[in-house]
């Protein structure tokens, strides 16, 4: 009896010690010894790619070395930025004018460089805004962002902004179909079926970058999630995933997840082209803003346009074919040569690639299971180059090495897998921390990739960082994949959400002829002072205009008088400097209006209006010299309906013998 | 008689130096490196026969933490004399060529010297004047400092190391000098033994 308790008690121990020995290692395993040295990039030395992230719900786009991680600047974008007075300042508010009036924020998904010949080419990144749904384009030659357009008939731009092999076109996707525009959009919810559309945006981009909605298609309403160009020999196509096809207007986890199969959207904008020669597309009315920076005259100007091109999927029959795509797809990413396009479905245990040979075969033989809403849909198996077995769960994004590898993150999984895009085996599979959403490898979705890191963007990071409360670091990780075997060197946390980012290698961005300061000569500014003797304080009924220069280390001038109760003061600053890496700021005491940063040869506008009677003291914010902290000065508030003059100087108001 | 006539070889030597002084007129003389923390890039001074080039708008933004007097072009008779010397240098040069006396070579050179000396003298008193002519307000007062840049080689003033050497000009200017200074030892023979 004593015996077979102890034999039992031994058979339980040894069976627990087996179940302990199988559960996995932890993640501290993960990394192998050399990682540090990978991703060490030596005090001084610099890095070998830029990387350009979207800050998510932060609205703006982050700049990261790799493969330090290291973050270099935030620009702003869809959000207002106080720090760099983004928003704020007279020159940058009309950036953020929407149909909707000014829109202080938004949430930037994904960026995307230019392209030529489907190569990365250093001149600006795209990014998108995806509740106010807008484009923004950011120059690299300023890293300041230089135009933005609202995209109208469309509500959650969130397939956006994928761009064309030569960057003719950058697209929009709305992720909500809603009524059109010109249509009466006060009509019940759940009559999604017969009134809401979904809208395709083809945004022209001209030789200077100017952006211009060439036309929009519209088509059935469902949701339109990401999009990617065809290259090469599929240049001229287009490729959308949607889900939602089921047409759910409630409870979408439950009622958008009933098919077995969604939808690729293959469009032919090249034969969108033709039929808008042929006058097939309607000019249809709406409201978008187009707001433009101009760097002569440091100033953004924003114009409401009124009309747009349309052009409807149903009437036309060979613009768009519907591809079915396994569960809800959310990735739609095309390889480097042109010809395989992977979808991935984010509730999918394998991953279809399509063929773009296939897909032309079948439409040309009308290999069709039917029509979706009045657009052909080409049979599954006809466009199906293959499928990925068991890579992982819930695949969602794609991105290519140039030599034949395709990596997909897997957000259940929380894993990115690599694989052959011929014989779709997989090849190599690491775990991230956790639950990776996009992917990027520098130029891995152009047709020249530059295959030497993989950088993942997670969702999760839980126990990775030290807490920080119930908000945690966001993070991505980098991965060595030069060799076999993906190798896991950084983890770095990022800004806001990283969802989408583009990579370049350095040289490109820092050899694209960056500015290093504005020319004070070519300063078109129409409040602009180009030295101090032009210095003058004006007055026009209540408004009071203050042309004002910074030089290290002083304002001119720095002692004004004569501002009223009840005054709008507008202080137009010019930063004299002309050298690199010389800003000045300015903040007065009080203002609403946040602060400016002035760059060298630019002019900044701080618009003021003096709550109280009293001193209110003004001073550099942007430590410019060994005198920065006497780089001040003040102003005079006195009531309405004072006599007191208007008058202003620097160096000549000295200390009064006597007091007051 | 014969013997006070050049070579040929000397007088297309004379042409070299005429196409020296008349080059030396395009390119800067001389530069003044200056480097610092704030300025790992350096900065630089150049000064041309005819003008004052390299990053002077900085500098002289930069000068005035110290008080030194802020440089231009125009309050140097300097600039306007230079070129006319010269040009006039690049005439006696082809002149001499022609004319074919050594008598006139020797004298060329004689003037020559004496001019790099005055115009060294000149440089000198010009780096004095700034660097110690200091506005009494300046922010940064160190007692008993200067801020005269070196004559010729490096010194440091302050955060900033000045390093002060021929430009381009300057090493054409030289070459002239060298080469006029051959045109005499050999015309004259003044290494052979007699």
């Amino acid at each position: 009896m004593k015996n077979k308790f102890t034999k039992a008690i031994l058979t339980i121990a040894m069976g627990s010690a087996l179940l302990i020995s199988c559960k996995p290692k932890n993640s501290g395993d993960a990394v192998s010894g050399d990682a540090a040295q990978k991703a060490y990039v030596a005090p001084g030395k610099y890095d070998e790619f830029y990387n350009f992230v979207s800050g998510g719900f932060s609205g703006q786009l982050s700049v990261y070395g790799l493969p330090s991680g290291r973050l270099f600047r935030v620009i702003p974008v869809f959000s207002v930025d106080p720090e760099k007075g983004y928003g704020y300042n007279e020159e940058t508010k009309p950036m953020l004018n929407t149909s909707h009036g000014f829109v202080p924020w938004d949430d930037l998904h994904h960026t995307e460089m230019s392209q030529t010949n489907g190569e990365v080419d250093g001149r600006w990144v795209f990014g998108n805004a995806n509740n106010t749904p807008r484009i923004a384009r950011i120059d690299l030659k300023t890293f300041t962002t230089k135009e933005i357009i609202e995209i109208p008939n469309s509500a959650g731009n969130h397939s956006s902004p994928f761009i064309t092999e030569n960057t003719e076109y950058v697209v929009a996707g709305t992720r909500f179909s809603v009524p059109a525009d010109n249509s009466d959009g006060d009509v019940p919810i759940n009559t999604y079926k017969k009134n809401f559309k979904g809208h395709l945006s083809f945004v022209k981009v001209g030789k200077e970058g100017q952006m211009d909605i060439a036309f929009q298609i519209q088509c059935p309403g469902v949701n339109f999630d990401l999009s990617h160009a065809g290259k090469g020999k599929s240049h001229g196509w287009f490729f959308f995933s949607c889900y939602n096809t089921e047409q759910a207007n409630t409870l979408l986890e439950v009622n958008a997840s009933q098919r077995d199969k969604d939808f690729i959207m293959a469009v032919n904008w090249k034969k969108a082209e033709e039929y808008i020669k042929a006058g097939k597309g309607k000019l249809t009315p709406t409201k978008y803003a187009h707001n433009v920076y101009n760097e002569s005259t440091h100033t953004a100007t924003s114009e409401i346009k009124t009309q747009v091109l349309i052009l409807d999927s149903k009437e036309l029959k060979d613009i768009c074919y519907m591809i079915p795509c396994p569960k809800s797809p959310h990735g739609c990413d095309v390889d480097p040569t042109g010809e395989y396009i992977v979808g991935s479905g984010k509730l999918a245990a394998l991953i279809p690639v399509f063929s773009f040979d296939k897909l032309q075969n079948a439409i040309k033989n009308k290999q069709f299971e039917g029509e979706y809403d009045g657009i052909p849909v080409v049979k599954y198996e006809a466009a199906l180059h293959g499928e990925v077995q068991k890579p992982g769960l819930g695949p969602l994004h794609t991105e290519f090495d140039g030599k034949g590898n395709a990596y997909t993150t897997f957000f259940v999984s929380s894993e990115v897998v690599k694989w052959d895009i011929k014989s779709l085996k997989v090849l190599d599979r690491v775990p991230t921390y956790y639950s990776v959403g996009h992917l990027c490898i520098p130029g891995g979705d152009s047709k020249k990739p530059f295959g030497k890191y993989l950088i993942a963007y997670n969702k999760i990071t839980k126990d990775r960082y030290l807490p920080t409360g119930p908000e945690l670091a966001q993070s991505a990780q980098i991965f060595d994949i030069s060799g076999d075997k993906m190798q896991l060197i950084l983890d770095f946390p990022t800004i806001g959400e990283p969802h989408y980012a583009q990579a370049a290698p350095a040289d490109l961005i820092r050899n694209n002829g960056q500015l290093k300061f504005y020319k004070l000569e070519d300063n078109k500014h129409p409040f602009v002072t180009k030295g101090e003797k032009d210095t003058k304080v004006v007055r026009n009924g209540k408004r009071v205009d203050v042309y004002m220069t910074c030089i290290r280390s002083h304002f001119a001038p720095d002692n004004i008088e004569g501002i009223k109760m009840g005054d709008e003061v507008y202080f137009h600053i010019t930063n004299l400097e002309q050298d690199w890496d010389v800003p000045h700021g300015f903040a007065i005491k009080g203002a609403s209006t946040a602060e400016l940063l002035i760059m060298p040869g630019e002019t900044s506008t701080l618009k003021w209006n003096p709550d109280r009677v009293g001193m209110f003291p003004f001073y550099c914010t942007d430590f410019c010299s060994a005198l920065h902290q006497e780089m001040q000065g003040y102003i005079r508030v006195s009531p309405t309906g004072s006599n007191v003059p208007i008058s202003f100087s620097v160096g000549t108001n000295l200390p009064a013998p006597t007091q007051k | 008689m014969k013997t006070q006539q050049i070579s040929i070889l000397s007088r297309v030597l004379l042409l070299i130096v005429a196409a020296l002084f008349a080059g030396s007129l395009f390119v800067p003389m001389w530069r003044i490196e200056l480097e610092a923390p704030q300025y790992p890039e350096g900065l630089v001074l150049q000064l041309y026969a005819n003008k004052i080039g390299g990053d002077v708008d900085i500098i002289n933004g930069l000068n005035h933490y110290i008080g030194m007097a802020t440089l231009h072009t125009d309050n140097f008779i300097e600039f306007k004399i230079l070129p006319i010397v010269f040009g006039l240098f690049a005439l006696t040069s082809l002149l001499l060529a022609m004319i074919n006396k050594r008598k006139a070579v020797k004298l060329f050179l004689f003037t020559y010297v004496v001019f790099i000396l005055l115009a060294a003298v000149d440089f000198y008193r010009w780096n004095y004047e700034y660097g110690h002519n200091l506005n009494p307000d300046a922010a940064i007062k160190v007692p008993g400092m200067a801020y005269q840049p070196p004559l010729l080689g490096y010194k440091q003033l302050l955060n900033f190391g000045a390093f002060s050497i021929p430009d381009t000009g300057g090493w054409l200017m030289s070459a002239a000098a060298v080469l006029l200074l051959f045109v005499v030892i050999k015309e004259y023979n003044l290494l052979k033994k007699k």
